[in-house]
């Protein structure tokens, strides 16, 4: 009796990159047309944007003009207490990329490393050594959390606290420019000169850190038995929420001044900052109520069991909760706002894409629209990518969801 | 032994939780609306000053300006209120044609990302994560200046077909005129719709009685459609005359002519939500158990069956929320026309402003009215997603 033998499908099937094919793109008739057509795309978009990268795109426009596009009309002279600020920042990032991300190498070597493989750039020498002393800074930063995590964990959070006011005072100054007297160190450098990629960054940080207590506190009057808080909640979130930043970021400029006491002028980034710290708030406040009602009820009444009032309940133990389950939303939101604060150049601030619309006014740029708005898109687009990058990282290493 | 009744003290009232809570919101209120006092009063003194009360009697001052996009009947001798209806209606038409269009290329998006064809797969994700990390406002103004306005001049435009005209004064495609015969044209189409309604109805009603379910969307297009072409054959003078566009001098005439702001905006804010309305039909479809569609296939149902009877009722249901606030936000995305210089609602309000000094009203006025669309959007889509939510027991 012969055993039955078993049918080998044929060679081309069986494994190797004609089986992958023949599964993937061909599988079906209607298949092999898609591909068709997708493959022709593909080669016509590569083409088309390659050929226009390389040949008839002049990128000149953008080196010549790299200082606007990151600090906008800020001094050059001053510039140097920038790069401090920045290698603190960077110092910080290193120590706790060590403390609380330890495992991934990866992570760290991409992001200090950049510093390192920017200066093989061919940028001026100034900002070759200053971009080496970020790379130092970084590396000592990542050694020093390294090495000692629990004795530097307490400096480090203190650091992070301090670094938004640091970071704003250093940009602003706090001496007064001495008449005829070139180069004061640290001279105040007014806002209407900050700039770019310097601008947008502030503002940024600024509106997500400011409109995290409001935030807080409207989310938490939302859920308040009291009517009339909870009215004025419900009101100021869906109002915020229904009109678009543009609007109320025009509100901030025009109106903001009307507000003051006798017409006082107050400061035109200030109330960009301001506008926008308000836009986020309401969404920061609907993203904590939405963490706020996926919290067990139990929670809450074992708390009331214990005697705990509800000042004491949500501060020690809902809202440790909900913050932690509402990480990745507000990384998220954080994204947004950044995206956001593109809006401003509406209203004539110079941030990174009012630059570019300065710079494209310039006589011997004129014209060259597409490659600075490629540009700064790209900028845009690259930052944005490597938050959500870090945001996708966070919940993963949050273990949200598997536990 | 004698039993000493504990005496029942009352809480004095500062202790009260009823008083302090009524206290707690009266002090809220005094709190706010002082606030809200001094701030009004800090305004009404500054305006003054510049000679300006507020009011709005000024909407029929003469508005002067010029609108370059314009629905309905409108010169610089009509009222800023008629300036504000045409911005207003610029708006809803940029919003219609966007939650249309985008609706449409998302879903495409959305099913392409789950395809089973490698590249059709990949495509779709690349181009996900291109537009949702991309800033809306900086694509639009590249899309505009780097797009739309490096268009070729008239005079070498890019033609398709013989009718399509791509150029940067804008876009022509060929169009009907109305003839005289187009009123009983259009009562045939009203009577097309009538028809379609009916069809519509009795077939809904069939499927309720005898189980089976069929396509009654496209039975009432069909029936549509149908009364459509028998009323453009029947008549004798054809009611729609084909216009094709043509280059005029420096300007395109004929046909139907978007201007590039019109594309640039429409056409960004459609490319833009398109990818976020990807994303969210996409996790729709993941909702759906894979067991449905085993089950569904086990049962006889062919894949097109499956997708319409089993998948995409009960994704929606995932769907529709979201969807909602995608849409919310393209009618609010399409504000950045000021940015491109389509003349829509926040565009005119800015130019009144500029016009009549009036900046406090027209802010209030032109955020009543977008609080008004959101009211209505989010009122409508309750309603539908109140009629396809889960029914539980």
């Amino acid at each position: 009796m012969q055993n039955p033998q078993t049918v080998l499908p044929p060679i081309t099937e069986r494994s190797g990159i004609l089986r992958w094919l023949r599964h993937n793109l061909f599988n079906t008739w209607s298949d092999a047309i898609l591909t068709v057509i997708a493959a022709s795309l593909i080669y016509w978009l590569t083409k088309n944007l390659l050929t226009w990268a390389v040949t008839t795109a002049e990128w000149d426009v953008v080196v010549a003009n790299l200082r606007l596009f990151m600090i906008g009309q800020f001094p050059l002279e001053q510039a140097g207490r920038l790069w401090v600020a920045l290698a603190f920042l960077v110092f910080l990032t290193g120590n706790s990329l060590a403390i609380w991300d330890r495992k991934s190498y990866i992570a760290a070597f991409l992001i200090l490393g950049l510093p390192v493989f920017l200066i093989f750039l061919p940028f001026a020498p100034q900002t070759r050594i200053w971009l080496g002393v970020m790379a130092a800074a970084g590396i000592l930063g990542w050694g020093l959390g390294y090495t000692a995590p629990q004795s530097v964990k307490r400096s480090v959070a203190i650091g992070w606290l301090i670094a938004l006011p640091v970071f704003i005072l250093l940009t602003r100054g706090f001496t007064p420019a001495v008449a005829d007297v070139p180069n004061t160190p640290i001279t105040i450098v007014p806002t209407n000169l900050w700039g770019g990629l310097l601008l947008t960054f502030l503002l940024t940080v600024v509106a997500n850190i400011f409109s995290f207590p409001l935030g807080l506190l409207l989310a938490l009057g939302r859920r308040s038995e009291l009517p009339i808080i909870r009215w004025f909640s419900v009101g100021y979130i869906e109002l915020v929420r229904g009109v678009p930043l543009i609007t109320i970021l025009f509100m901030a400029q025009l109106m903001l001044p009307l507000f003051l006491p006798n017409g006082q002028d107050i400061d035109r980034v200030l109330r960009a900052m301001v506008g926008m710290t308000l836009f986020s708030a309401a969404y920061l406040a609907e993203n904590v109520r939405g963490g706020l009602q996926a919290i067990p009820k139990g929670q809450f009444e074992a708390a009331h069991a214990l005697g705990l009032s509800s000042a004491k309940t949500m501060y020690f133990i809902i809202l440790p909760q909900a913050l932690r389950l509402i990480i990745p939303i507000l990384v998220g939101q954080f994204i947004s706002m950044f995206k956001d604060t593109a809006l401003v150049a509406i209203v004539g601030l110079f941030d990174l894409l009012g630059i570019a619309r300065t710079v494209l006014s310039q006589p011997e740029f004129i014209g060259l629209h597409r490659e600075v708005y490629a540009f700064v898109s790209l900028f845009y687009w690259g930052l944005s990518y490597v938050m959500s990058y870090i945001s996708q990282r966070l919940e993963t290493s949050l273990g949200l969801g598997t536990r | 032994m004698q039993h000493t009744p504990a005496t029942k003290r009352a809480t004095p009232f500062w202790r009260d939780e009823r008083f302090l809570q009524l206290l707690g919101q009266a002090l809220f209120l005094i709190a706010v609306f002082g606030f809200a006092w001094i701030i009004i009063n800090n305004m009404r003194t500054g305006l003054q000053k510049q000679g300006m009360t507020l009011g709005f009697s000024f909407i029929s001052g003469i508005a002067g300006f010029d609108i370059a996009e314009l629905p309905i009947v409108y010169s610089r001798s009509s009222t800023y209120l008629q300036a504000y209806t045409v911005g207003l209606l610029n708006t809803l038409i940029v919003s219609g044609i966007g939650i249309f269009f985008s609706t449409i290329l998302g879903v495409i998006l959305g099913v392409a990302r789950l395809s089973k064809n490698f590249l059709i797969n990949r495509l779709a994700a690349l181009y996900l994560e291109l537009m949702r990390n991309m800033s809306l406002l900086v694509f639009l103004i590249f899309w505009y200046q780097g797009l739309f306005l490096k268009l070729p001049k008239i005079k070498e435009a890019i033609i398709w077909f013989d009718s399509v005209y791509w150029t940067n004064r804008g876009i022509g495609i060929p169009w009907g005129i109305p003839t005289a015969s187009y009123p009983t044209f259009q009562l045939f189409l009203l009577s097309g719709i009538f028809l379609a309604l009916i069809v519509f109805f009795s077939l809904q009603a069939y499927a309720k009685r005898t189980g089976r379910a069929p396509l009654t969307s496209l039975w009432s297009a069909l029936a549509f459609t149908v009364v459509a072409i028998v009323g453009w054959l029947v008549l004798p003078l054809k009611p729609l005359e084909l216009s094709i566009p043509f280059a005029n001098g420096l300007n395109l005439s004929g046909g139907k002519i978007f201007s590039p702001e019109f594309m640039a905006l429409t056409s960004g804010l459609v490319l833009y939500t398109a990818a976020f309305i990807g994303e969210v039909v996409r996790s729709g479809i993941l909702a759906v158990s894979n067991g449905q569609v085993e089950a569904a296939r086990a049962l006889g149902l062919n894949r097109f069956q499956t997708l319409r009877l089993v998948v995409f009722p009960q994704a929606l249901r995932v769907i529709v929320p979201p969807l909602t606030s995608q849409y919310l936000n393209l009618t609010k995305n399409s504000s950045l026309a000021v940015a491109i210089g389509y003349p829509d609602m926040f565009y005119v309000s800015n130019t009144i402003i500029n016009q009549s000094g009036r900046a406090v009203e027209m802010i209030a006025v032109v955020m009543l009215t977008y609080l008004t669309f959101s009211l209505i959007t989010s009122l409508f889509m309750n309603w539908y997603n109140a009629k396809i939510k889960l029914v539980e027991r």
